[in-house]
């Protein structure tokens, strides 16, 4: 007994074991983990001292400050929509609802070039929705606003198709009793339907945040690219590697990833425990 | 008397607005539908809008001619060629990897998932970077593969590693769920029946996971197609030669040649448009053979 559970692999009558797993490791190794891990050991190569000289840089420090930033903008701003659409879509029925339920997908679908110079379009001074924002004096695109629009349409599918699920599945009677307990509807919302739908939240905010950290496509377009002050860290990555200054970009990349590692760490730490208090499993 | 009266309010009730407990007013309703119709459309809708409208702002020679061009053709090319490899080689990784997790018990699975998961969540011009330090000249193996002849960096071999990379994840992730639930019942009986295990796989395994799969394979090539920041920083953007769709629009717009841009554009968007039909398509018609086939 103790042998069999020392074993690697249980027991099993169907074959190709063997061949299907020794393929996926070293396909997985070849593509996947020797490029990553190449990357790890050429940003340890460089050294403390020089790393942290350039990932500290005030250009680089810049660009991860707005990376981070906006998309912890966007994720939230995601959350409150994502929440309303899913809501919409789950409780209610009305003509087109399966169309903007289908669509919800499309940023998955379209590549991010094509929704990076859509959306600068729209949002330029001159655009159909720039322009009635120019008068104000407010300016979308070329600035970091713009690249919060973009993080916005990339990262939207996810807090609604994390809730959506959930949202259905949610047993109305609790509700009922609420409601017969003499709460108002606004109150049950708040304190009895929120409550369940708090880790399913957290997850779609953290995958919307892992998605727009990342992001390159859509915002180099409509963001204006300014050092200092519209730059994201993914496009200063590109443009240190096209002055062939390898170990400034893989200094960035070094610490954009240990950035997002400690914050989605951080973030599904809280989700557990959001689990354990509100006890709904995502 | 008084239950009369009473009758006839509760008779009353119904006619006056009357909701269930566990439900908004028709009011609110309205207000919280139209609030996310706006916020789609100014989001989703109004930017779809705007590449037909953009591409189309020149008539349809203008957009034609703008297809027609020799290096929009070689991009449109190069796409296809990349999907074309990138897809199958995800394919089969995909249905191997779903084969040894899903069928068999050992140590370390659920490492292993997360490490299949794991090009998602890295950013993908990371990847592209990590790529440029393995193939490039000044990179791992760049050197030694350069005496050889063979470049990989800023060429098309290194477009097709990088979009293999980034879609990697999709057909296993679509298939592994589902072939766990299913479990191994069915390919047992069918061993102990006398079938080989290439015939059991064939007739037994594939067909219960054919529409997973289908769905695995149209999210993979349309990635595959789209990618834009992994293939940028390891193209090295030489056009007509390694210059995929996606980059090709890039220059376009860059040259402040918009129509042309957004024309490319469209193609790009009618695969995204033909990609969620299907795919709304498969979920709606074969919701129960496909796992975990919502949330992506």
């Amino acid at each position: 007994m103790t042998s069999a559970r020392l074993a690697f692999k249980q027991p099993s009558i169907l074959p190709g074991f063997g061949l299907s797993f020794g393929f996926t490791l070293a396909y997985l190794g070849l593509i996947v983990l020797f490029p990553l891990a190449v990357l790890i050991l050429k940003s340890a190569g460089l050294g403390w001292t020089e790393f942290w000289r350039l990932a500290l840089d005030p250009r680089t420090v810049a660009a991860l400050r707005l990376s981070f930033g906006a998309s912890a903008i966007a994720a939230a701003i995601n959350l409150v929509f994502g929440l309303l659409i899913a809501w919409v879509l789950v409780r209610y029925r009305f003509v087109g609802r399966r169309l903007i339920d289908a669509m919800i997908d499309l940023p998955f679908a379209l590549p991010t070039a094509v929704a990076g110079i859509a959306l600068t379009a729209i949002y330029a001074p001159n655009g159909w929705v720039g322009q009635f924002f120019a008068p104000l004096g407010i300016k979308i695109a070329y600035t970091p606003l713009g690249a919060v629009v973009a993080l916005v349409f990339v990262s939207l599918p996810f807090v609604v198709r994390t809730v959506e699920p959930v949202l259905a599945e949610i047993d109305r009677e609790r509700e009922e009793a609420a409601a017969t307990l003499g709460a108002s509807r606004l109150l049950t919302v708040w304190r009895v339907v929120l409550p369940s739908l708090v880790p399913a939240l957290l997850t779609g905010f953290t995958l919307a945040l892992a998605r727009s950290i990342g992001e390159y496509g859509s915002v180099i377009f409509i963001a204006g690219n300014i050092p200092y002050v519209s730059e994201i860290a993914p496009l200063l990555i590109v443009i240190r590697l096209e002055e062939f200054d390898y170990p400034a970009a893989t200094a960035i990349a070094a610490m954009m990833l240990g950035i997002s590692f400690v914050l989605l760490l951080t973030i599904n730490l809280i989700g557990a425990w959001s689990r354990r208090r509100f006890g709904h499993a995502v | 008397m008084r239950s009369e009266t009473i009758a006839a309010s509760v008779a009353e009730r119904p006619a006056k607005a009357w909701r269930p407990a566990t439900s908004e007013t028709p009011a609110t309703r309205r207000v919280l539908i139209a609030i996310a119709g706006i916020f789609l459309g100014l989001v989703l809708l109004l930017p779809l809008g705007a590449v037909f409208a953009q591409a189309f702002s020149g008539g349809w020679s203008l957009y034609l001619a703008a297809l027609a061009e020799p290096d929009a053709v070689a991009a449109m090319r190069l796409t296809l060629l990349v999907a074309a490899i990138a897809v199958p080689a995800n394919l089969v990784f995909g249905v191997a990897a779903a084969w040894a997790i899903a069928k068999f018990e050992f140590r370390g699975k659920s490492l292993l998932v997360t490490l299949i998961d794991l090009p998602f969540s890295v950013s993908p011009v990371i990847s592209g970077l990590a790529y440029i330090l393995v193939f490039g000249s000044h990179g791992l193996l760049g050197p030694w593969l350069d005496a050889y002849g063979i470049k990989v960096a800023f060429a098309v071999p290194g477009i097709v590693l990088v979009t293999i990379f980034v879609t990697l994840p999709f057909v296993a992730r679509e298939l592994i769920p589902l072939m766990e639930e299913q479990g191994a019942g069915e390919e047992e009986a069918a061993l102990s029946l006398g079938a080989s295990g290439w015939k059991t796989f064939l007739f037994v395994t594939l067909p219960n996971v054919k529409w997973a799969l289908l769905y695995g394979v149209l999210l993979c090539n349309a990635r595959a197609m789209g990618e834009f920041g992994a293939v940028s920083v390891i193209s090295g953007h030489i056009r007509g030669l390694t210059n995929t769709m996606p980059l090709h629009v890039e220059i376009l717009y860059n040259e402040y040649a918009f129509q042309a841009a957004f024309a490319v554009a469209s193609l790009l968007a009618i695969l995204a448009l033909l990609t969620l039909a299907l795919k709304t398509f498969l979920e709606w018609r074969f919701a129960g053979d496909m796992a975990g086939a919502r949330g992506h």
